[in-house]
């Protein structure tokens, strides 16, 4: 020890030293030892595999050959470990879940747990308390409407998430925008003027539309509402940009009146709900009328909300298909 | 012990099913390097909490808890709540699978590759130029 | 019923309108609008707080017209306010320290969508905390999920894509795991609300029937929430989402998105399953086991990163795992450390992501130690931001952190099993975070050497007054937290008391 004390470049102190100065960093590497190795497909068995794997190693570690054999060797069990791993965890959760199932109450029997007050209360009082025939159309947009606000959030705040990663903007200045608009114009690939697509869609459309408004307006009388009815009309909104082009389309539906149609109905959606939570809380009469059960125009609030979310819906639907397909409407 | 249980799973065939496959869907999520797979993967594990939850609500010879002729019987209709549930978590899901496509999409274009362990690759490299 | 009982539900809405109606403005009016509304939340949520205090019980606030069983409500009590004020006053100064560095890595025209992720995790954050009904807590942990996703990815740069897309991807499988224990636990009890849920638990537990199924709903719902909140070794998206997120973006995710799934945890421990149930179906040894391997292991990997930001997320590894320990010690007392933690933690980490933005913008925006050497010359507030965030990590008097480790170590001795273990591992995880805090701290206050590069012309000199508030304010919060520790424990003491 005391003959190496001198020799202060190679000693401890000095390695601890210009470690606590950030300079060097003793187990470098050493955290990311799971690095794979990019690979084509069916090259994974292919003789050519650890070689190509060494020199990828190489060039990015800068090991020496012997190393990086010894490298890929690791690599490739890893590989084989990991997928007899996965296959192994895959049965263990599934056996898990399995035995649990095994003593889990029985399908489809009238006695079982979940059959209780509360569903009873909603299907013998549902009409009563909240007008709508669609007795699930009553629980989702009365009983538990703070979830449904909540979902419907979920809903906007994704489709705010995919506008942040897929929207282009055509006036900005940055180059590589620019570029990227540039490539993912497909207009040119666009069938011009499909006269078998234009005629069906000519067709098809207006039946789409109709059948979605009628789905969203009888929400609460028949199996339906405003998540499946939005569907619905987005997808003739999506058939009809198909057919006749982002030009057409362009003149009625732009940007701007899809972020005010959602902001709009979110908007009444939140206040409407925030009204009825409030009176609902402090035990004051809400003062709407619920209607003759089974007409078109009742039970409350449940039918102007799922206009709202029918509105949201399309339009989401409608921006996701054109976000993902050229980055802006 | 081993009859008995058996005989349960095919009594709850359903959520069998829905257990395997949600297991499956875990698992390709969990493990698959292909973004798009993954995706797959979410999805086939989330429908098959959907199909466990619907499940529960089923009860064998009632109808859909919508009320016809004004029949208000608890003994007519199926539970209504796992429908409710089923139909929020769809759009839930819906939302999870359009964020998760998009952030492929600008992968892909990125480093033209779908393979995870290849595209933290290509970032760390390309951050370090 | 009181005025008051309605604020609660009102900064949940209040939030999310606020989100809705950003759509429509500029980045700018838009950062204004979540500024004040989360200004008022905590306004509000501090009058909750008071008047929980005063009445000295918890309430219930109906969510409709419809009681109990059948319509959704949320609860507000002492923990709750608690929770919600500090939610609100990390989030508060966390936006008001990075705005201007929000401005430069968020695209213009893109700015108000960066605001609305703020807004609607505020939201889901204030319902996570205040919900009293499991199914609004699923939808609200999506809301949180994907607004985090939001504020990672909003850089659009590689790596906060990757980052993105690994958080997405472990998240997704923490909800999946999460909903089908959701599912399997309606399945046996028939209740989706807590209160009535908590009900049918008790009575099965009596009958004995459906053990093995309560038992997998515990493990499945512990490990959903425990990947999402990051708990080692499921922590593989933590050290790229904290390191490539914006710097508000850092700071509320790992302050204020992991501690709002862990407070859930909690609350459906304690008011969903019963923590005499966890203790007795022996999952808090494995929380507990989980736990005290996150806080060396987190620590370890700390030590050997490079990049500060990365390391900085490390050791959020490190108090996750403090935290879980808590949990699984099994008593009250530990329950109380966990909390104070989550609250200690989430100041500390918040401030020094905050602050070390101060000390990369007059490094050249450079975030390994060479480039920061001396940087706390360069801009002295920050410096000693980022010195009082590390020495309360390491456990320093007056501070928040030193607070919540003699808490964990008062609390470990009233177990007789894990007395000895975690008294050890404490004193191994404190070395460890001393070691790499204070090789930071002494990096930032040594001299710049002749060789190092040298600062790169167009860096910034001087800190906006945005950061420089948030930075006071941080210090302030981690010694109010430290001074005053004995109300607050006292607060967090009597709201898990009114959990049950």
């Amino acid at each position: 020890m005391s003959r190496k004390r001198d020799n202060y470049e190679t000693s401890r102190w000095k390695k601890f030293r210009s470690w606590v100065d950030g300079e060097t960093d003793p187990l470098e590497h050493g955290m990311e030892a799971h690095v794979a190795v990019p690979r084509k497909e069916g090259m994974f068995d292919s003789p050519d595999h650890e070689k190509a794997v060494r020199e990828e190693l190489a060039r990015l570690y800068g090991d020496s050959d012997k190393t990086a054999i010894l490298r890929a060797r690791g690599i490739r069990y890893f590989q084989r470990f990991y997928k007899i791993m996965s296959v192994v965890l895959c049965l263990g959760i599934i056996l898990v879940l399995l035995w649990t199932v095994a003593s889990l109450p029985v399908t489809g029997v009238a006695s079982n747990p979940d059959n209780n007050e509360v569903a009873a209360r909603y299907i013998e009082r549902g009409l009563q308390e909240t007008g709508a025939v669609n007795i699930v159309t009553g629980m989702i947009l009365d009983y538990r409407a703070f979830d449904t606000f909540g979902e419907s959030c979920v809903l906007f705040i994704g489709s705010c998430c995919v506008l942040v990663l897929l929207r282009l903007d055509g006036n900005s200045k940055n180059e590589n925008i620019r570029k990227m608009i540039a490539e993912s114009n497909d207009r040119h690939f666009e069938p011009k003027n499909d006269i078998i697509l234009q005629k069906c869609a000519c067709v098809l459309v207006p039946i789409i539309m109709i059948f979605g408004i009628y789905i969203v307006l009888n929400g609460h009388l028949s199996p339906g509402g405003g998540f499946s009815g939005g569907a619905v009309l987005g997808s003739g909104l999506i058939l009809y940009l198909n057919a006749f082009g982002y030009e057409k389309m362009g003149k009625m539906f732009t940007e701007k009146l899809y972020r005010r149609t959602t902001l709009c109905a979110l908007t009444f959606y939140c206040l409407a709900k925030s009204y009825s939570f409030f009176t609902g809380a402090n035990h004051l009469e809400s003062g709407i009328p619920l209607g003759t059960p089974g007409a078109i125009l009742s039970s409350g609030l449940i039918l102007p909300l799922n206009i709202c979310v029918g509105l949201v819906v399309a339009c989401t639907m409608y921006a996701f298909y054109t976000l993902f397909r050229k980055g802006g409407m | 012990m081993d009859m008995s249980l058996i005989q349960h799973l095919v009594l709850n065939i359903e959520e069998t099913v829905s257990i395997i496959l949600f297991g499956v869907g875990f698992t390709i999520l969990l493990l698959h390097r292909n973004l798009i797979k993954k995706i797959m993967g979410m999805n086939i594990m989330d429908t098959a909490t959907y199909l466990f939850l619907a499940s529960k609500g089923y009860i064998t010879g009632r109808a859909v808890p919508i009320v016809v002729d004004g029949i208000q019987d608890v003994e007519a209709y199926i539970n209504p709540v796992p429908s409710g549930l089923v139909l929020t978590g769809i759009v839930v899901s819906v939302s999870t699978t359009a964020l998760m496509l998009a952030l492929t999409i600008r992968l892909y274009e990125r480093y033209h590759s779908l393979d995870l362990d290849e595209i933290l690759i290509l970032a760390k490299e390309e951050e370090q130029t | 019923m009181s005025f008051v009982q309605n604020f609660p539900f009102f900064s949940i809405i209040l939030a999310m309108f606020s989100g809705i109606v950003s759509s429509v403005l500029s980045g700018k009016k838009a950062r204004n609008l979540s500024l004040i509304m989360i200004g008022v939340t905590t306004v509000l949520s501090a009058v909750t707080l008071a008047f929980c205090l005063g009445t000295g019980e918890s309430y219930t606030y109906m969510m409709g017209h419809f009681p109990a069983p059948w319509g959704n409500e949320i609860r507000a009590g002492v923990l709750e306010g608690v929770t919600a004020v500090l939610f609100g006053v990390v989030m508060f100064l966390s936006v008001a320290g990075g705005m201007t560095h929000t401005a430069e890595d968020v695209d213009e025209n893109k700015l108000n969508l960066f605001y609305i992720m703020i807004d609607l995790m505020l939201s889901s954050l204030l319902a996570l905390v205040y919900t009293n009904d499991l199914f609004t807590a699923y939808v609200f942990v999506e809301i949180n999920t994907i607004a985090g996703c939001g504020l990672i990815m909003i850089r659009q740069k590689g790596r906060s894509m990757t980052a993105a897309i690994r958080y997405m991807i472990m998240s997704q499988l923490g909800s999946g795991l999460f909903l089908i224990g959701l599912s399997i636990l309606y399945d046996v009890t028939g209740h989706l609300l807590m209160s009535p849920a908590k009900e049918s638990v008790e009575l099965l537990t009596a009958s004995g029937n459906y053990r093995l199924p309560m038992l997998v709903i515990m493990a499945v719902i512990s490990v959903g929430l425990a990947i999402k909140s990051g708990l080692y070794p499921f922590h593989y998206w933590i050290p790229d989402t904290y390191g490539y997120a914006t710097p508000t973006g850092s700071a509320v995710l790992s302050g204020l998105v992991s501690k709002g799934y862990i407070f859930l945890l909690i609350k459906v421990f304690y008011r969903v399953i019963g923590y005499e149930n966890l203790v007795s179906a022996q999952m808090i040894n494995v929380l507990y086991l989980f736990g005290v391997v996150g806080m060396v292991m987190g620590s370890v990997h700390a030590i050997q990163e490079t990049d500060t930001r990365r390391m900085i997320a490390y050791s959020s590894v490190a108090q996750i795992g403090y935290i879980y320990m808590g949990i699984g010690l099994g008593t009250t007392a530990g329950m109380v450390a966990a909390v104070f933690h989550i609250f200690s933690h989430s100041a500390t980490k918040a401030l020094l992501f905050i602050s070390a933005v101060g000390l990369y913008e007059v490094s050249g925006d450079r975030k390994d130690f060479v480039s920061l050497r001396g940087a706390a010359y360069r801009n002295p507030l920050a410096g000693i931001g980022f010195a009082v965030g590390a020495l309360s990590m390491v456990g320093f008097p007056m501070l928040a952190g030193f607070i919540s480790k003699l808490l964990f170590a008062t609390s470990a001795l009233e177990s007789s099993h894990k007395m000895l273990p975690t008294l050890f591992v404490l004193a191994v995880s404190t070395t460890l975070n001393a070691i790499y805090f204070l090789r930071l701290v002494i990096t930032l206050y040594s001299r710049r050497r002749e060789g190092d590069a040298p600062i790169p012309e167009n860096t910034v000199t001087r800190s906006t007054r945005g950061l420089k508030f948030a930075i006071i304010c941080f210090i302030g919060l981690n010694l109010v937290l430290g001074m005053a520790s004995q109300s607050i424990v006292q607060a967090i003491t009597d709201g898990l008391a009114m959990f049950d």
